[in-house]
């Protein structure tokens, strides 16, 4: 239905028909899935060989874990949802509407990353961490969670790992739709975004060197808003939509490996 | 369909900057790519030459290095690993002539994202920064060799130059993987999509077809070393244990607990089979493609060629396992990959037996592209023939970690992908630079190279079987080894004469390109699209047409034409097929 919207005429006459019947960008997301989708192969691999190689693999979350992670599946679930209207707004050519949905998106889509940041927070604080993570001030361990950081590493390595690699997605995932929405004007609301981000997590909190994420991720934008200064068409709203199903997709795989898998009930 | 952003792409770009340097020009990406692997292929081979020196003479002082300490030995190694496989052999034959001559042999005016093409260079040229600079560091190069075992790569103090050196090593590892992502996308896209018309699958020369699987192969094996190289920086710098179990490093127990030398080994291997697929495949659309062009006859077997191809790319993702046989794996897997690894053979038997019977009764014209063809064969066989030894576990647990395996790869891989990068540049240079290269000289080159090569690298059969174990600086001090001296000295000898002769090719390379003879559009009478626009070709390749395709690429000598070949745009005859 969206390729009609993109459909170019003129050229397709040169060329033979391509192989899948659609667009080279979106033939390229596809391929980019294909490749993250092995990156992230790996890492879950990573994490089954370390939970199948350690006798007691420890299941240390609380309800309250799991009632934050679900909320923030189900955030990412809706955010899936605002994407196809999105999608399917720009494929009748409404460009408010398109705009207003992408943004919807990217609400859906930063509440998700908050809830997270402050899951890990929350953790870090009770002791589950990794080395290199300072002591929270001001704040007792949880017996539990230091217990398992110190004799199970491969825990919170693997945890902090998985989800921190998939939050890196989804926080790119936000800036790719806020430039597809909202091109130049984007990166002051990303620099915005990132001195927020920077100044008000405390030093010890791992976001608080994290959030130069955003800064690079403003520079790497700005460079592409140089060398493509093109008006996006329905088409990047279309192979967005890819990329962000995508990351929902992959959380649909880390969410019970990691969480559920973990938990105190099991 | 093509995309109309991409057609009327860019116009010729003005101006220095924009054309040579962040230039969006497929050819140009092409040529960079090209030069960045030849500076990088004359560093890895100093580094070999210095490590061929140590060798034999211990405690000689070098210029430039002093007297090689065994660390350095290592850090040595580790760069000449690393540099060959990553930044020449990947490197030349996919991304830089798949560049050049993949857009122009299916008729499209650039690749389907040039921007992205560009990207992928310089991100591809940051990576080799960031790996050079790891000589320049405190500690030095690391110690770990191409494979970066761990928890040798994982533990900052296992010994110098795993400190920085390391770090910067992992780095420029995960920046190649994402700078071969983009690029493997990018060829994949380009081959679906931008076909001229009449450019079905089974037309594409065998060379879009090689660098086509290839880049499947780049897709689906860097995303999962790129994975491995975040998760040992993780071990290394945040004080996770994905690779290290716990382990004592001079008498300190260090903080780790629980992780598995194995992990990094199976994510390693399972993008480093692949990987050497990924070097060899260009090599053998080339070889297909010159033996069919110089033996005036078309490909025997082409179909068979294709999918013996992807056989061999399929099956390279299932064979992994034959790299750790040593690594205590249950004897049922171990007999997986052994026969899995022993059926690959049976493609690349395939591809052999075509390219032979294609020779086979052809009017040879020896050329040098076709002499260093010819070469690549008889080294892929020759490196070939080791191939099912290793494959089986009794055979491979003595071999293994000896110089038969170097032997081995160095043939099939090292060696025959750089005849490949030569025969390429033979036959593509009068297309890229309007001259040919002296004949007289590549000739020379050719024989002394191949002599060389073979006097380098089959004694290491021998000193493997004979025990010698790799990666070790010094052996003249221990007693069994001394008796494999001479042959030793020897190969050292064989090596400075293989390396002095490359200067013979730089000389060339450089001359030709200001005073080689002139050549035609289609000096060698060949039948693919490059040969059919002009020299250079012009910024959109075909001159503001794109080429309507009737033929197949390999039709020489056809019955009854007028002459002993039928370009791809030569007007259908009769009966089209
Ligand atoms: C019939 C085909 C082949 C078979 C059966 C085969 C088998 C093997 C085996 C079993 C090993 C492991 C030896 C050991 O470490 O103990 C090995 C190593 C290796 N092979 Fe092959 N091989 C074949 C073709 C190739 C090809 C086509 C290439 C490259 C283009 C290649 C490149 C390598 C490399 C680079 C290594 C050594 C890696 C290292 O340890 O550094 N092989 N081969
Ligand atoms: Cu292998």
């Amino acid at each position: 239905m969206a390729d009609v919207a993109v459909e170019q005429h003129g050229v397709a006459a040169a060329y033979e028909p391509s192989l899948f019947g659609t667009y080279s960008k979106k033939i390229g997301m596809w391929l980019f899935l294909l490749s993250d989708s092995l990156t992230f192969g790996a890492l879950l691999y990573a994490y089954s060989y370390g939970r199948i190689s350690t006798p007691n693999w420890p299941t240390p979350f609380h309800s309250e874990s799991i009632r934050n992670a679900t909320l923030m599946t189900a955030f990412l679930l809706t955010s899936s949802l605002t994407m196809v209207l999105a999608v399917r707004a720009s494929v009748f050519g409404k460009g408010k509407a398109v705009r207003g949905w992408l943004l919807a998106t990217m609400a859906c889509g930063t509440a998700f990353v908050i809830l997270h940041g402050h899951e890990w927070s929350n953790l870090i604080a009770e002791g589950l961490t990794l080395p290199v993570f300072p002591a929270v001030p001001g704040h007792e361990a949880s017996k539990e969670f230091a217990n398992v950081s110190r004799t199970v590493p491969q825990f919170p390595a693997t945890f902090f790992g998985l989800t921190g690699m998939h939050m890196l997605h989804v926080t790119l995932g936000v800036i790719y739709l806020g430039i597809v929405a909202l091109r130049k004007k984007f990166i002051p609301i990303l620099l915005g975004l990132w001195l927020v981000a920077w100044l008000a997590t405390p030093s010890y909190s791992p976001f608080h060197y994290g959030a130069h994420v955003l800064l690079l991720a403003a520079i790497a934008a700005s460079v592409i808003v140089f060398l493509k200064p093109k008006v996006y068409d329905s088409s990047d709203v279309e192979v967005a939509g890819l990329y962000w199903h995508f990351v929902d997709l992959v959380w649909m795989f880390i969410f019970p490996l990691v969480y559920l898998m973990s938990t105190r009930i099991l | 369909m093509a995309s109309t952003d991409l057609v009327h792409a860019h116009a010729a770009p003005q101006g220095f900057i924009r054309k040579y340097i962040f230039s969006l020009d497929h050819k140009v990406i092409g040529l960079q790519y090209y030069f960045l692997a030849l500076i990088a292929v004359f560093t890895g081979m100093f580094l070999s030459l210095l490590m061929r020196i140590h060798l034999i003479w211990p405690t000689a002082q070098l210029p430039l290095v002093g007297e090689i300490k065994p660390e350095t030995y290592l850090g040595l190694l580790t760069m000449h690993g690393t540099i060959m496989v990553f930044f020449v052999l990947t490197t030349a034959p996919q991304s830089g002539f798949g560049n050049y001559f993949l857009p122009i042999q299916i008729g499209a005016p650039d690749m389907a994202f040039p921007v992205l093409n560009m990207l992928s260079f310089w991100t591809t040229f940051v990576a080799f920064v960031v790996l050079i600079s790891a000589f320049f560091v405190g500690g030095g190069a690391p110690l770990h060799g191409w494979t970066g075992y761990a928890p040798l790569s994982a533990l900052p103090n296992a010994g110098p130059g795993q400190q920085l050196g390391a770090d910067l090593w992992i780095t420029s590892i995960a920046i190649f993987c994402v700078a071969s992502l983009m690029g493997a996308l990018n060829f994949i896209t380009t081959t679906l999509d931008l076909r001229a018309k009449g450019m079905t699958l089974m037309r594409m020369p065998l060379t879009v077809w090689a660098w086509f699987i290839t880049a499947i192969l780049g897709l689906l094996a860097f995303g999962v070393l790129l994975s491995a190289g975040i998760l040992l920086l993780l071990d290394r710098n945040l004080g996770t244990s994905f690779y290290v179990p716990l382990v004592v490093v001079n008498g300190q127990v260090m903080g780790h607990r629980g992780g598995s030398p194995l992990l990094w080994q199976h994510l390693f291997w399972f993008f480093g089979h692949p990987e050497v697929y990924i070097a060899i495949l260009p090599g053998m659309g080339v070889a297909s493609q010159l033996i069919s062009t110089f033996s005036r006859k078309p490909i025997f077997g082409y179909r068979a060629m294709v999918y013996a191809l992807m056989a061999i790319g399929f099956m390279g993702f299932m064979v992994w396992g034959h790299h750790m046989f040593m690594s205590g794996m249950s004897p049922y897997s171990a007999f997986a990959f052994s026969l899995m690894t022993m059926a690959i053979g049976v493609p690349s038997a395939i591809k052999t037996f075509n390219w032979l019977g294609t020779i086979w009764g052809g009017k040879v014209r020896l050329y040098s592209p076709m002499l260093f063809a010819i070469g690549f064969v008889s080294l892929f066989v020759s490196g070939g023939l080791s191939g099912p030894f290793l494959a089986q576990p009794v055979l491979d647990i003595p071999l293994h970690d000896t110089y038969f395996v170097v032997g081995h790869f160095h043939l099939i891989m090292g060696v025959a992908a750089i005849f490949g990068i030569f025969a390429a540049t033979y036959y593509w240079f009068p297309k890229m630079f309007g001259r040919k290269m002296n004949e007289t000289l590549a000739k020379v080159h050719f024989f002394v190279t191949l002599l060389g090569t073979y006097a380098i690298f089959m004694p290491m059969h021998y000193l493997g079987m004979a025990g010698q174990t790799r990666r070790y600086s010094q052996f003249t001090e221990v007693a069994y080894q001394t008796k494999l001296i001479p042959l030793q000295t020897f190969m050292t000898y064989a090596a400075f004469v293989t390396i002095a002769v490359q200067l013979v090719f730089l000389f060339n390379l450089f001359w030709s390109m200001k005073k080689g003879e002139k050549a035609s559009d289609n000096p060698w009478e060949a039948t693919t699209l490059e040969w059919t626009t002009a020299t250079p070709p012009p910024h959109d390749n075909f001159g503001g047409r794109t080429p309507v395709v009737n033929h197949g690429p390999y039709e020489y000598s056809v019955p009854g034409a007028a002459r002993d070949y039928t370009m791809q745009t030569d007007p259908a005859t009769a009966p089209v097929d």
